[in-house]
């Protein structure tokens, strides 16, 4: 996630050169409109919504509640959009990654964390991405973002990944 | 190399500071019934030598909880004829072990060990025991051995190792040590998780989960040679490896189809095929000594418990009914009862359970604690527990009695798995 955060935001910073007028109150690298953030050699191609931090897209992570693999309802809009996305770009490629809390065997948790990210797959599939686009994976418990024992942390760590490959 | 600090915490007895370098304390919580009273006499011939044997022998036997070490000071005999069996009979003392270590030229120690019956006043065992390299603590660990099997009639396993999985930031290690910790050695290091290593039979082999393909591969590891090769590397996550007693077959789950579901298969990878048929997690499988039985982990009842089902295949029967769940079931050696972690009030313990009556018994306080395991010869259970922040090795007598403690110099100890006898 961080990683994509950066490289978005060095895209919109290359493109507001690009365009050599950059806007009088955008001191930072806000949020540009998709006519800036096009690049200024291909500025007749469509943007690519996955790089609109304003895009529903831009959200990459589905959560869960404990010991739960099915995906909840706030976020099926995230992944029917994310669907929607593949289907039209054939070309892109996502890495679903399945993660646990603690709560667990970590042999469970990789049980579980495989069928939340088989979870959102499923769901990808039925929204039009193809099967071919898609690689679900588990990280069961051993990739933890938060690592407290709380449920602060874990309510982070209950989650499947949508990973685009470059 | 590793050097042991000492701890001393609530009842316990504690482990003498020795040596240099740096990896590990050990704290002992608790003590035995029944202690035996025995007095270790450090080995004459090569004196240093003979008072670091003497250390590993001492630790060795406190460890388990079933000794109380008299002291020797002020006598120091080493062969029969110089033991004058009133002195110990006053300090309380039922045994007696003396004897003489010497070091040569090529590094090889070579110790002449006794044990004596303080009050019959005879020999009890007599033994030469020698080892390479100058590894005095094999030396020490199989005299213990000895001590152990004469006095308490069960198999000692001072001599045998564990594996387990250190993390350190984003580092993982598969490690290989004694059964005290010590004797540290790495079989793998990398940047992506390892979980669950599984001893052959005959310790020879590893089985574990690596993860350095991108998601989880199983794959076996000569200790030997080091030689390794994925065996199962299907789609999604391939894992808990599980060795039949004979070694003949590993039991894996496998995603392949679906959810996670439990797969016979060689060591080689070859002859697939699927035993377990549930829409649920079916994982950690784990055979019964006399290879007919696995013991596993399932959710197909809601929750995840502990399910057994015969070895070709068939109907499964729940075994765990306790509020919470249940995971990683692992046999006792003599097959009459399983341990498992059991995560209750948002607490993990490790408990035990009979087959025959069903009656579970719970051994530890509770906290973070998982994956454990029995030694060999069934006395005591390994597991993973936290102290102070970090993830650490810990062990518990399978009377619930004597707990010990083992904090690793850095990083967090877990999924520990205690080998078999060699």
């Amino acid at each position: 996630m961080k990683k994509l955060v950066i490289s978005i935001v060095l895209v919109n910073l290359l493109a507001a050169c690009a365009s050599q007028k950059p806007k009088e109150t955008s001191s930072a690298p806000a949020p540009t409109s998709a006519s800036v953030a096009a690049p200024a050699t291909s500025a007749s191609t469509a943007v690519d919504a996955l790089n609109d931090p304003k895009s529903i897209l831009a959200g990459r992570s589905v959560f869960y509640p404990f010991d739960v693999s099915v995906v909840q309802d706030a976020d099926k809009p995230l992944v029917q959009a994310h669907a929607k996305y593949l289907s039209e770009n054939a070309a892109r490629n996502v890495k679903l990654e399945g993660n646990c809390d603690e709560r667990g065997s970590n042999e469970y948790n990789l049980g579980l964390g495989q069928r939340r990210a088989d979870g959102v797959q499923k769901m990808l599939v039925l929204g039009g991405a193809k099967a071919a686009q898609l690689n679900s994976v588990s990280y069961g418990e051993e990739k933890p973002r938060a690592s407290s024992h709380d449920e602060a942390s874990w309510s982070q760590n209950r989650r499947t990944d949508l990973n685009y490959a470059k | 190399m590793l050097k042991l600090l000492s701890g001393l915490l609530g009842l316990l007895m504690l482990a003498n500071a020795h040596q240099a370098c740096a990896a590990l304390t050990i704290e002992i919580i608790g003590a035995g019934e029944h202690q035996i009273p025995v007095s270790i006499v450090p080995f004459g011939g090569d004196e240093k030598l003979g008072l670091a044997i003497n250390e590993v022998v001492s630790e060795d036997l406190q460890r388990s909880g079933l000794f109380r070490l008299v002291d020797p000071t002020g006598k120091s005999p080493h062969e029969p004829a110089e033991v004058k069996y009133t002195d110990w009979q006053l300090r309380g003392a039922v045994a007696l072990a003396i004897g003489t270590v010497s070091t040569q030229a090529n590094g090889r120690i070579e110790a002449k060990f006794r044990l004596m019956d303080v009050l019959k006043q005879v020999e009890l065992v007599g033994q030469a025991v020698s080892a390479t390299d100058g590894q005095f603590r094999a030396v020490g660990h199989r005299i213990a051995d000895l001590i152990y099997e004469k006095l308490t009639g069960n198999q000692g396993v001072f001599s045998t190792r564990i594996a387990y999985v250190n993390r350190q930031g984003k580092m993982f290690s598969l490690i290989v040590a004694d059964s005290d910790g010590y004797n540290e050695q790495i079989v793998l290091k990398q940047n992506e998780p390892i979980m669950s290593p599984s001893w052959s039979p005959d310790g020879s082999h590893l089985a574990y989960v690596s993860f350095e393909t991108g998601h989880a591969a199983v794959f076996v590891q000569s200790l030997y040679t080091n030689q390794r090769r994925a065996v199962a590397d299907f789609r999604g996550s391939n894992s808990a490896p599980a060795w039949s007693p004979d070694g003949r077959q590993l039991a894996v789950v496998l995603t392949r189809d679906g959810s996670s579901q439990i797969y016979l298969m060689r060591p080689d990878g070859s002859d697939i095929r699927r035993i377990s048929f549930s829409g649920g997690i079916d994982t950690e499988p784990n055979f019964s000594p006399d290879g007919q039985t696995l013991l596993f982990t399932s959710d197909r009842g809601g929750s995840p418990q502990i399910y057994r089902m015969p070895v070709e295949g068939g109907a499964a029967q729940r075994l765990t009914f306790a509020a919470g769940n249940s995971f990683s079931p692992r046999h006792s050696p003599d097959g009459k009862s399983f341990v498992f972690a059991h995560l209750s009030g948002g607490k993990f313990f490790i408990s035990a359970q009979d087959f025959q009556s069903g009656q579970m018994e719970t051994l530890t306080e509770g906290g973070w604690e998982k994956k454990p395991s029995f030694a060999p010869n069934g006395k005591l259970i390994l597991f993973a527990s936290e102290a102070r922040g970090r993830g650490i090795l810990a062990t518990v007598s399978s009377d619930g009695r004597v707990k010990q403690h083992m904090f690793t110099q850095s990083g967090d100890a877990r999924e520990p798995v205690w080998g078999p006898h060699l």
